[in-house]
């Protein structure tokens, strides 16, 4: 799960932010100590906390003095708003790209997405998805 | 908490023609995982010889809790070096080894150490002369762990022991230094197993440190463009390349930089494929480098690249 593409601390976050967002870990569910991402992943702790931090400053966990690291309310919510900004970045300007070198029109292009949009939102079709980007 | 406890200046050790440290400086903070990185002769061993107060230095010094360690009970019962030949007496037996350690290092954790054994199915009981090779390995890497010394080297901890048992190294190392914190200093050449162990990076080759810096600052501080080697060339013009593979008119070329997020953007336009470089690929490509290229030289290619990254 963990790559040499970007710091291990990100994906750590990334890896957080991703259960949160789809629901693996409810606003005011205690989330897994950093110890134990570090055991899981097996990546140095200190990395582990660094990205569990990262989180926790930028509001979307808070720590219970003595119990450990929750999901704050409202994070899924900043972190869709979030997501959705990054989205025209992320995905829709490497998928215009791709659709342009292959010579796929716009219009054959919104016809696909239109397509897809009736697939059921499983796993698989979110990693072909992504694998396709 | 984190304070420096290793400190060694313009170190120099040299053999007869050869020397086997070049005027290493390198300071080592408590409490964190180390790796110790390069190729076989570059100095990985001798360094820490001579930080165990288990060879002498030519010139320079090094600092142990900031004391030198040589004949210094106070600070020898706080390190614990594994060494990847670690010789026992004759008529040992693990367990007899295990018992020494217990009186040289105050937090051993007999318990601990039995877990280990079991773990790593030792014959405790069988003498040490008998025992395979990653058996041996096994008792090397048990005292490492059960000491719990603040300053622990493992020099190669792994000869022998097969993808199952180092594996289990790894993980008990992780959960064990996340309930005891200490310093440890890792020196493999696995480099993909240990990577994400690591907190900080220390390569050294022929002697000299070319790469002293935070594990998490190298990993994306590489980059590999692939394509077309017209545009490649063109796109990473005057950059510093580490390496360059062709095949027929396609080309693969690694560059020691960071790219903007506009530059990937533009790469992506042309065309040209990135793909991350790992911590071993990096050493690799540092470390041969310097064997390609005309001897000195390179080494302060090295070192003018992290001194830029700074």
């Amino acid at each position: 799960m963990i790559d040499d593409s970007k710091p291990i601390f990100l994906q750590i976050a990334e890896l957080i932010e991703n259960g949160i967002v789809d629901g693996a870990m409810a606003e005011e569910s205690q989330v897994p100590s950093t110890n134990d991402f570090a055991a899981f992943h097996r990546i140095n702790p200190a990395t582990a906390a660094k990205g569990v931090n990262l989180l926790v400053d930028s509001g979307i966990l808070y720590k219970r003095r003595g119990i450990g690291m929750f999901v704050a309310t409202g994070a899924r919510a900043q972190l869709v708003a979030r997501r959705t900004e990054e989205f025209f970045e992320q995905y829709v300007k490497p998928l215009a790209l791709e659709a342009r070198k292959l010579g796929i029109s716009p219009e054959q292009l919104t016809s696909m997405i239109e397509r897809s949009s009736g697939l059921a939102p499983e796993t698989g079709t979110e990693k072909e998805r992504s694998a396709a980007l | 908490m984190n304070h420096t406890i290793v400190e060694a200046r313009n170190l120099i050790k040299r053999y007869k023609d050869l020397n086997a440290l070049d005027n290493v400086n390198l300071s080592l903070t408590a409490n964190r995982i180390y790796g110790l990185l390069g190729r076989n002769g570059a100095g990985k061993t001798t360094l820490m010889s001579i930080l165990t107060a288990q060879a002498f230095a030519t010139s320079g010094e090094a600092l142990v809790f900031g004391a030198n360690a040589y004949e210094n009970d106070a600070v020898l019962s706080r390190i614990c070096f594994i060494r990847e030949s670690q010789k026992y007496p004759d008529d040992f037996q693990p367990q007899h080894a295990f018992r020494s350690a217990a009186l040289f290092y105050k937090n051993w954790d007999q318990g601990f150490a039995d877990r280990l054994a079991e773990d790593f199915q030792l014959p405790v009981k069988r003498r040490i002369k008998k025992l395979s090779r990653g058996q041996l390995s096994a008792v090397g890497v048990i005292i490492g762990l059960a000491s719990r010394a603040e300053l622990t080297f493992f020099d190669e901890p792994y000869l022998g022991l097969d993808a199952v048992a180092r594996q289990l190294f790894y993980d008990r190392l992780v959960e064990d230094y996340s309930e005891h914190p200490r310093t440890i200093i890792l020196s493999s050449h696995l480099i993909d197993e240990v990577a994400n162990l690591l907190e900080h990076v220390v390569v050294i080759d022929r002697g000299t440190i070319i790469m002293d810096a935070n594990a998490e600052e190298i990993r994306g501080s590489a980059v590999t463009v692939s394509g077309s080697a017209e545009k490649v060339d063109a796109f990473l013009a005057g950059r510093r390349i580490l390496h360059r593979e062709t095949l027929g008119s396609l080309a693969s070329v690694t560059v020691d930089e960071v790219l903007s997020g506009r530059e990937r953007t533009e790469a992506q336009e042309l065309g040209l494929e990135l793909s991350p470089v790992s911590l071993q690929q990096l050493v690799v490509r540092k470390t041969m480098a310097g064997a390609g290229a005309t001897g000195t030289g390179s080494g302060d290619f090295a070192r003018d690249t992290m001194e830029a990254r700074r």
